[in-house]
């Protein structure tokens, strides 16, 4: 019986060894294990072994049952990894065909610069306020102590609608509309459509978009302005980034100052874009002019503030290098795909 | 503003620092320079020389070879220049020298051009005879200069050889150009910028000490001055200069007018000019022989008059303009230019000087409407300090004396009824500190106000505010004139303290940020375009002549037509941007833009109107109505907004109409959809099927919701049914969507169209449109008979409208 299932076993494991593919495999499974196979058969005549050696000889039986079914596991398994190694070679693709791009749009590079201002002072504790663009002269003017016929109503070369309605010529009138509303403190920021009449080319247009800020509190200072902007220009244009006070004029700030920035393309070495001078002159700011406290019913004597206002569309052409501000309203796909 | 360093350092005589330094603490203190020009800056080793002798070329006809006596040394020049003789002195660079120019020659040359010396058709040349022009200048300025040639110094010059050339000339100098803040109206002078250069440098300054002689006649005996409107006219002042002798100014005058790019004409001229410059005061000169009836009327013109201006133009008139008359006729444009009638000319015996103040809103508007801007009616627009035209008027008959150039007349007329007088403001350094953010001593602010012209009462604490500063009114004034001085720098730096604020944006910007994103994901860009445009875009989009669109907002000083209305439609910025692209044959173009429409209440404006905020998309090149369809379904879903209907239409005007739709929520329109009219197409010169659709923000804001909760993952099985219909063509696929939706029952989870088929196989006028349905009970197994029940029900209601199941 032994030399039996050995000879069953070893004829097993060597055809085992010969099978070419999971087809002979399952035969020789078959032949041998299966209902009418051999070691199914040498079972079957169990009855025949004397009932004391059953049992040494029923454990041959599975042992050898065992020994060839784990072994025809095994091959299947290599043989099935083989298969599919032969198949992932076949299936080789040229993977230095292009990648498959999806129709994507791209964000308006001057909506790009706005989020960014936006972020750096949300981060700052400053909300964000709208306010109309068609205005009041009195909102635009007067209570910013701009009165009638004062020269920065030329200046500005402001569109009417009526003697008392405009297009808002910057973003400070939303300043004189949150201060009258008289909550206080404040610290906010307003970004926005404003109207100039002047002609389009390369550096100028009738509608461009500024962004306001303004701090009112007790004991607000100028220097409390220096180190905001300073914070600002940091946090947006790069750690390295100086930061220069010159003093200047606005009707709505004393002290006023026009903020410049070191140059962010060369460092403030000086090179084309800053015109060899190393700085970049960016925004213009000051300390609220009392009048203006007092016209929007802020007492002066208590409180004071400060007021900034960038000119998004100059931000944008110079952090993008920009040559032309008339590109910003063309919309050619060609120019905005590149942001 | 213009400045030439020289012309300062006639008043700040102590003033010596490097050009650079200069500018720079110039803008830091105040008076932003933007740029400066050394008008030396590409010559070098430009010396006088002297011709010693001149002899023929041996080589050449057309050249001379001169022995050049420079001084220490004679060199030998080989020139072409006919002007030039022996004992001429003239302008040498020398080898290795540079000039500004070539001659006969246009280009620029920003470095100059390097002179070395070489040989002239076999002769050796060590430099070259100088021409204005190589020197970087113009015969505008030097007159005396030759057309062509050599510049040649006059005998009277006082030059010998060796002598810096570009000193002799005057072209040692830098012009410093200066943006001065409208506020500044004193910075406007050499005075009042000389001022500025003396504190910030902590030099004494000098200004002119003004003493006029005059003979012992009265000026009343010549003039007699009337003003009738003292409000346009604040002051005007009139001195008589009579035995004129009219020849050249001397050359220091004419130095520091060429520095400022005015020409020389002649002594009388060239000193209402200087001291235009000098004081910012506007001077005006008349014959007073041409002056009828020896008398001046101050008086505003008649509307339709008209006159003729000295530059022999006629100007129109009207009452708004103020007009200096004689006693008979008008003689000049008050502040702005004179007339033809009364000019100076060579033969003039008797001269009456105007130094006047005149409104400066007045002078603006004035010169706007005549057209016509001068370099006094441009001082006058500032609102000039009227106590400045007397020490002006008295200045210039000081340089008459001192050019000898005529008698002056004793006695001044000075119409002034009504005096500036000097402010008093109380002295407050703690504000001035506490404004500031700093720790500036009393002392310190003291000394910046001395050296302002500010005058310190100590007993009443007050400070006397000097007329020609008539910018200072307040505390906060004062505290920027001690920033300035103490410098903008040296403020500490500091960051608010107080009260905890919160950042954050309104909800509306949040609703606009996350429809960026949807927009942009599907492939359209965000463009930006104008808000107001033509009023013939409402005949481009076909919109009927009582169409409430047309009721536009209208500019009243619009850049031009094209520029006028406020828009009330969107579209229009769309669909030109999708036409440029177009146009430039980029073969695809997707654009979106969130901008505000403006809608008036009423025409003509009495309140501001309405403005509000649109989604306008618009694609051309891939894609049809239904990709536009699905990035608004997209907005929608993504907003939380449910329950929008679809809505077929055909009443839009600018729309195809037979695709074209509306989104509404009851009876809110969120926003339409469609094709672009193809006539519509062609007046954007858009040859193409473009598809826009336009979302009503304000609608969506106000629908939109960004909260979700949690519903649960459904625990028992869906079972799907697959409606196919056959129904008439002209239903609508969303009223069938709508009945099977009403007629299912709460255990329909889904119905999806997913397919649509017209075609021999269900005959003519007749289209299959099949629909997935999927019911699920969020609590039990779905009973086979329950679905069953709930598609009958639903097919009971599509039979009603003609629709059968397709066998």
């Amino acid at each position: 019986m032994k030399e039996k299932l050995d000879a069953i076993k070893a004829e097993a494991l060597a055809r085992i060894e010969g099978a070419k593919d999971l087809d002979s495999l399952n035969d020789i499974k078959v032949a041998v294990l299966g209902k009418k196979g051999e070691l199914t058969a040498v079972l079957k005549s169990m009855k025949e072994v004397p009932a004391e050696e059953r049992p040494a000889v029923g454990q041959m039986v599975n042992e050898a049952r065992a020994a060839i079914e784990n072994r025809l596991e095994e091959e299947k398994k290599r043989i099935a990894r083989m298969l599919r190694t032969e198949k992932m070679k076949r299936e080789t693709i040229d993977v230095t065909l292009p990648g498959k791009k999806n129709l994507r749009g791209h964000r308006h590079p001057n909506q790009i610069a706005l989020e960014d201002l936006e972020r750096v002072f949300i981060g700052m504790g400053y909300e964000v306020v709208d306010g109309p663009e068609v205005e009041y002269d009195r909102y635009n003017f007067e209570l910013l102590n701009i009165p009638a016929n004062h020269p920065a109503k030329d200046e500005q070369d402001t569109f009417y609608i009526t003697k008392d309605i405009l297009l808002r010529t910057q973003t400070s009138p939303v300043q004189a509309r949150v201060m009258e509303q008289g909550k206080l403190p404040i610290r906010m920021i307003s970004p926005g459509r404003v109207f100039r009449s002047d002609e389009v080319d390369a550096t100028h247009s009738p509608s461009f978009h500024q962004l306001e800020g303004l701090v009112i509190d007790k004991g607000i200072t100028f220097a409390d302005l220096k180190g905001t902007l300073e914070q600002f220009a940091k946090e947006f244009f790069g750690e390295k980034t100086r930061v220069k006070f010159r003093p200047h004029h606005f009707p709505f700030t004393e002290p006023s100052a026009e903020v410049d920035i070191t140059c962010f393309k060369c460092g403030g070495k000086g090179c084309r874009m800053c015109k060899g001078s190393g700085w970049i002159e960016i925004l213009g700011c000051g300390m609220v002019h009392p009048n203006v406290l007092d016209m929007c019913g802020i007492d002066s004597k208590v409180y004071q503030g400060f007021a900034f206002g960038i000119g998004l569309e100059r931000v944008t052409l110079l952090k993008y290098e920009i040559d032309d501000m008339r590109l910003l309203y063309e919309n050619d796909v060609r120019f905005l795909n590149q942001f | 503003m213009n400045t030439p360093i020289s012309w300062m350092k006639a008043y700040v005589p102590d003033l010596d620092v490097e050009v650079q330094e200069f500018v720079d603490k110039m803008t830091l203190s105040g008076s932003h320079v933007e740029g400066y020009e050394k008008k030396d800056k590409n010559l070098e080793k430009v010396v006088v020389g002297r011709i010693e002798t001149m002899e023929k070329h041996p080589d050449a006809d057309k050249l001379v070879v001169c022995q050049v006596n420079i001084g220490e040394d004679t060199v030998q020049i080989v020139t072409g220049a006919k002007n030039v003789k022996a004992g001429d002195l003239i302008p040498v660079v020398l080898d290795g020298g540079k000039v500004a120019a070539a001659h006969g020659d246009d280009t620029e040359y920003p470095e100059g051009i390097r002179i070395k010396k070489g040989k002239l058709r076999g002769v050796e040349s060590s430099g070259m005879m100088c021409g204005i022009e190589e020197l970087g200048s113009s015969r505008d300025f030097y007159p005396e200069a030759p057309e062509d040639g050599v510049y040649v110094f006059q005998p009277e010059s006082g030059v010998k050889p060796g002598d810096d050339a570009v000193k002799a000339l005057g072209l040692d100098d830098t012009i410093v150009e200066y943006e001065i803040t409208s506020n500044r109206v004193d910075c406007f002078s050499m005075i009042g910028m000389a001022r500025e250069v003396a504190a910030t440098f902590d030099k004494p300054f000098y200004p002119p000490v003004v003493t006029v002689k005059a003979n012992d006649k009265d000026v009343n005996d010549y003039i007699k001055v009337t003003v009738q409107d003292t409000e346009l006219c604040p002051r005007y002042c009139a001195r008589v200069v009579e035995n004129i002798k009219i020849g050249p100014s001397p050359k220091w005058m004419q130095d520091r007018l060429k520095a400022m790019g005015i020409r020389s004409i002649n002594n009388l001229v060239d000193i209402t000019n200087y001291v235009m410059e000098e004081y910012g005061q506007p001077m005006h000169a008349y014959d007073l022989d041409t002056i009828a009836k020896r008398e001046i009327v101050v008086k505003r013109a008649e509307d339709g008059d008209t006159f003729t201006t000295l530059d022999g133009q006629e100007r129109k008139l009207d009452s708004g303009v103020l007009m200096i008359c004689d006693g008979e006729k008008e003689v000049g444009i008050a502040g702005i230019m004179g007339g033809e009638n009364s000019m100076i000319t060579e033969d003039v015996k008797t001269v009456l000087f105007e130094a006047a103040c005149f409104d400066g809103t007045n002078i603006r508007l004035a010169s706007k409407r005549i057209g016509l801007q001068t370099d006094a009616s441009f001082k006058f627009t500032k609102g000039l300090d009227p106590n400045n035209a007397l020490e002006a008027i008295n200045r210039a008959c000081q340089l008459v004396e001192e050019m000898n150039c005529g008698d002056v007349v004793g006695g001044v007329v000075d119409m002034y009824p009504n005096p500036v007088h000097e402010k008093v403001l109380p002295f407050e350094p703690e504000r001035y500190n506490a404004l500031l953010g700093t720790d500036i001593p009393e002392e310190t602010m003291l000394a910046y106000f001395k050296k302002l012209g500010l005058i310190y009462n100590e007993s009443e604490r007050t400070l006397t505010i000097p007329t020609f500063r008539q910018d200072l009114g307040c505390m906060a004034d004062l505290a920027e004139e001690v920033a300035r001085f103490y410098g903008y720098d040296n403020i500490p730096v500091s960051l608010p303290k107080g009260e905890a604020t919160v950042g954050r944006k309104p909800f509306s910007q949040r609703v606009e940020e996350l429809v960026r994103e949807i927009c942009e994901r599907n492939g359209f860009s965000g463009g930006m375009t104008y808000s107001f445009e033509s009023p013939k875009v409402f005949d481009k989009l076909l919109l009927p002549q009582d169409a409430v669109e047309r009721q536009a907002i209208v500019i009243s000083n619009p850049l031009g037509e094209d520029f006028s209305i406020m828009r009330t439609v969107s579209l229009n910025g769309i669909l030109s941007s999708l036409a440029t692209n177009y146009n430039r044959r980029n073969k695809i173009a997707r654009l979106y833009e969130l901008g505000n429409i403006y809608l008036p209440k009423a025409l003509p404006l009495t309140e501001l109107p309405e403005e509000k905020m649109r989604l306008t998309l618009g694609m051309y090149g891939e894609g049809d109505f239904f990709t536009m369809k699905g990035v608004v379904e997209e907005i929608l879903e993504r907003l939380g907004i449910r329950g929008i209907d679809c809505e077929p239409a055909n009443d839009i005007a600018y729309l195809h109409p037979g695709r074209q739709a509306r989104m509404m929520k009851g009876k809110l329109e969120a926003g339409i959809i469609g094709q672009v009219h193809p006539e519509v197409g062609d007046n954007y010169n858009l040859k193409t099927e473009a598809y826009v659709a336009v979302l009503n923000m304000d609608i969506l804001t106000m629908l939109a919701g960004f909260d979700r909760k949690y519903e649960g993952i459904a625990k028992f099985p869906a079972s799907t049914r697959d409606l196919a219909m056959v129904m008439d063509k002209s239903l609508f696929v969303g009223q069938i969507e709508h009945v099977i939706r009403k007629n299912a029952g709460k255990i329909l989870e889904s119905c999806e169209l997913f397919d649509v088929y017209e075609g021999e196989q269900v005959g003519e006028g007749r289209k299959s449109v099949a629909f997935s349905l999927s019911f699920r009970a969020k609590d039990r197994n779905l009973e086979s008979a329950e679905v069953d029940k709930a598609v009958e029900k639903v097919l009971d209601a599509l039979k009603q409208m003609g629709v059968e199941l397709r066998s």
